[in-house]
């Protein structure tokens, strides 16, 4: 296996405030890559360093094969991107920017034509492929961004929290778009603020807070190292909540918000069983509820603090 | 294919981009089009009396005709500064800069295309003119000189505009170039005489940079012939303008994105 991305003691800071404090990276070709972190953790200024938009202010970074700050121009003849915001010219055609983008990448116009027709029609933008993006919604802006980005056939392609604001039928068509991708043998590097999409989609993945890498393994091992799930029971009054507890030892008892939180996978079978073990209590039970870890328990677990709110400079230093 | 030929084809892929856009919303030629005209007849029709101050000329139009020119190409360049600054602002521009594309054909495609717009402008708003009363007594040489002028200015402005609309993070932000290359020519030999003009406003309008291009552009299309020292003034102030606009844009395209 060769490295796609490698970077070694990646930093970079804005006016002061450090975004990237020694980052080191390895993504093998042909796999995904998923860089899972909050608002303000550095995501996207990793992204604009690898995809030569911004010079890092020290270590060392390769995109296939090349260094970015040496040979960005090596770099963007074997590189795709797809930011945060969608990239196209909203004065034009849905058809007219894949063209561009096609006469951009010196296809010549029968190839372009032949291609951006293909990608119209798997990005199920066909029908609206002679109206201007500006008529488009955000998905569809999406897509198209996408379709752009691979107009020139990359093999490294950079997703920057491709489906952060997108509605849930959209992000599961993107999540297939990128399966496809990788299929045919394409490298991603994903951005990320929901664990369940590294978790899909990834074979690494590496978790960002404050500029430094907290974790980085296979899903698998990631997520053993935090908490599982657990089944959360909420109470009508103190009474009931004291009786559960007692009925059931190794719950974790919220007297201020009359809940119970009971380790468990959250199947079915499992919610039966605990509801039997109440017995006559479970009548005591308001409400039942499954939670799933989400990137909160993830830092939790690994860094000791919640997902940090992000700061008004850190925001604008992204 | 050698990097040249890439670089003159990305910098037509680009042009195409641009004039389509002016296509697609033709308003904004309309627009180019329909201000100047508007201050033709503003001052042609309500200042016109002014001309009894001008001496012995023989139409007020003749003599206003070159700074409306002046006035397309500076309206022109304001539209360019808008585009510019829509698409760094949208992204497409930090698309492009990922992409195998020289920086300097994104600015040759803004460049090109403005031009082209800008030239049909001056052409219509010239047409509009003659309509009205406009009589150039130019030559065919004349009149090659003249458009060649012209060419310069708007080259000038416009390289001007592309990194103005590149630095400005909002549409908001332009609005001191927009100000600038707009109000200039009134306080210019362009509406009336500068030695008609009293203290520092004579000796500003007297030295800056559209005074000797409009004063060349009269010259050339009603006569008297100017001076070369005028001519060479105009030509300096286009070449050193768009010299420092190009230069500044290129740095402006190869520094970090949004910095």
């Amino acid at each position: 296996m060769t490295s796609a991305i490698t970077a070694t003691g990646l930093r970079k800071s804005f006016g002061g405030t450090v975004v990237l404090d020694g980052i080191d990276l390895e993504v093998e070709s042909g796999t995904t890559f998923s860089l899972l972190g909050p608002n303000g953790a550095g995501k996207t200024t990793t992204v604009q360093i690898m995809s030569t938009l911004i010079h890092a202010d020290g270590g060392e970074v390769r995109v296939a094969g090349h260094d970015v700050a040496r040979d960005p121009a090596a770099v963007r003849a074997a590189i795709g991107v797809t930011g945060q915001f969608s990239a196209v010219d909203n004065l034009l055609t849905g058809e007219e920017n894949l063209l561009l983008m096609a006469d951009l990448h010196h296809l010549g116009r029968a190839e372009g034509r032949r291609r951006a027709a293909r990608l119209l029609g798997q990005f199920d933008l066909a029908d609206a492929a002679a109206k201007t993006t500006m008529t488009y919604s955000g998905g569809m802006k999406r897509r198209l961004d996408l379709a752009m980005t691979l107009i020139g056939d990359p093999r490294i392609i950079f997703l920057d929290e491709p489906t952060t604001g997108l509605d849930p039928r959209s992000r599961r068509m993107m999540w297939q778009i990128i399966r496809e991708l990788v299929a045919g043998g394409v490298t991603i590097f994903l951005t990320t603020q929901q664990l369940d999409e590294a978790d899909e989609l990834a074979d690494r993945i590496a978790v960002l807070d404050h500029g430094k890498i907290v974790a980085a393994g296979s899903p698998e091992e990631l997520k053993r190292s935090i908490p599982g799930a657990h089944v959360r029971l909420h109470f009508a009054d103190a009474t009931g909540l004291g009786a559960a507890a007692a009925a059931l030892g190794g719950a974790f008892r919220h007297d201020d918000t009359l809940t119970l939180e009971v380790p468990s996978d959250g199947g079915a079978i499992a919610v039966r069983e605990l509801l039997n073990r109440l017995g006559d209590t479970a009548d005591e039970v308001d409400e039942v509820s499954v939670h799933t870890p989400d990137l909160d328990d993830v830092f939790f677990a690994l860094t000791g603090h919640p997902t940090a709110e992000t700061t008004p400079e850190m925001e604008n230093a992204r | 294919m050698t990097t040249l030929t890439l670089a003159v084809r990305d910098s037509a892929t680009m042009t195409r981009r641009s004039l389509r856009h002016v296509v697609r919303y033709p308003v904004t030629l309309v627009v180019a089009v329909a201000v100047p005209v508007l201050l033709l007849l503003l001052f042609v029709g309500v200042f016109g009396a002014l001309k009894a101050s001008l001496g012995p000329r023989a139409s007020y139009i003749d003599y206003v005709m070159p700074g409306i020119i002046v006035m397309t190409a500076g309206y022109g360049s304001s539209v360019t500064a808008q585009g510019v600054n829509r698409d760094s602002t949208e992204g497409i521009i930090g698309r492009f800069r990922t992409m195998a594309i020289s920086p300097t054909s994104m600015l040759n495609g803004y460049v090109v295309s403005a031009l082209a717009r800008t030239l049909v402008s001056a052409a219509l708003v010239i047409g509009a003119a003659i309509g009205l009363g406009y009589r150039p007594t130019a030559d065919a040489g004349q009149w090659l000189a003249a458009a060649g002028i012209t060419v310069l200015l708007v080259l000038a402005l416009t390289w001007l505009a592309v990194p103005f609309g590149l630095a400005s993070k909002t549409a908001e932000g332009l609005t001191g170039f927009i100000l600038i290359v707009q109000l200039l020519p009134f306080i210019s030999s362009a509406f009336v005489p500068p030695d008609q003009m009293s203290g520092s406003v004579r000796w500003f309008a007297a030295h800056e940079p559209f005074t000797p291009i409009i004063d060349t552009l009269r010259g050339l299309l009603t006569g008297p012939t100017p001076s070369g020292g005028t001519v060479l003034a105009a030509v300096a102030w286009c070449v050193g303008l768009a010299l420092a606009g190009y230069l500044w844009a290129r740095v402006l395209v190869r520094r970090d994105l949004n910095r």
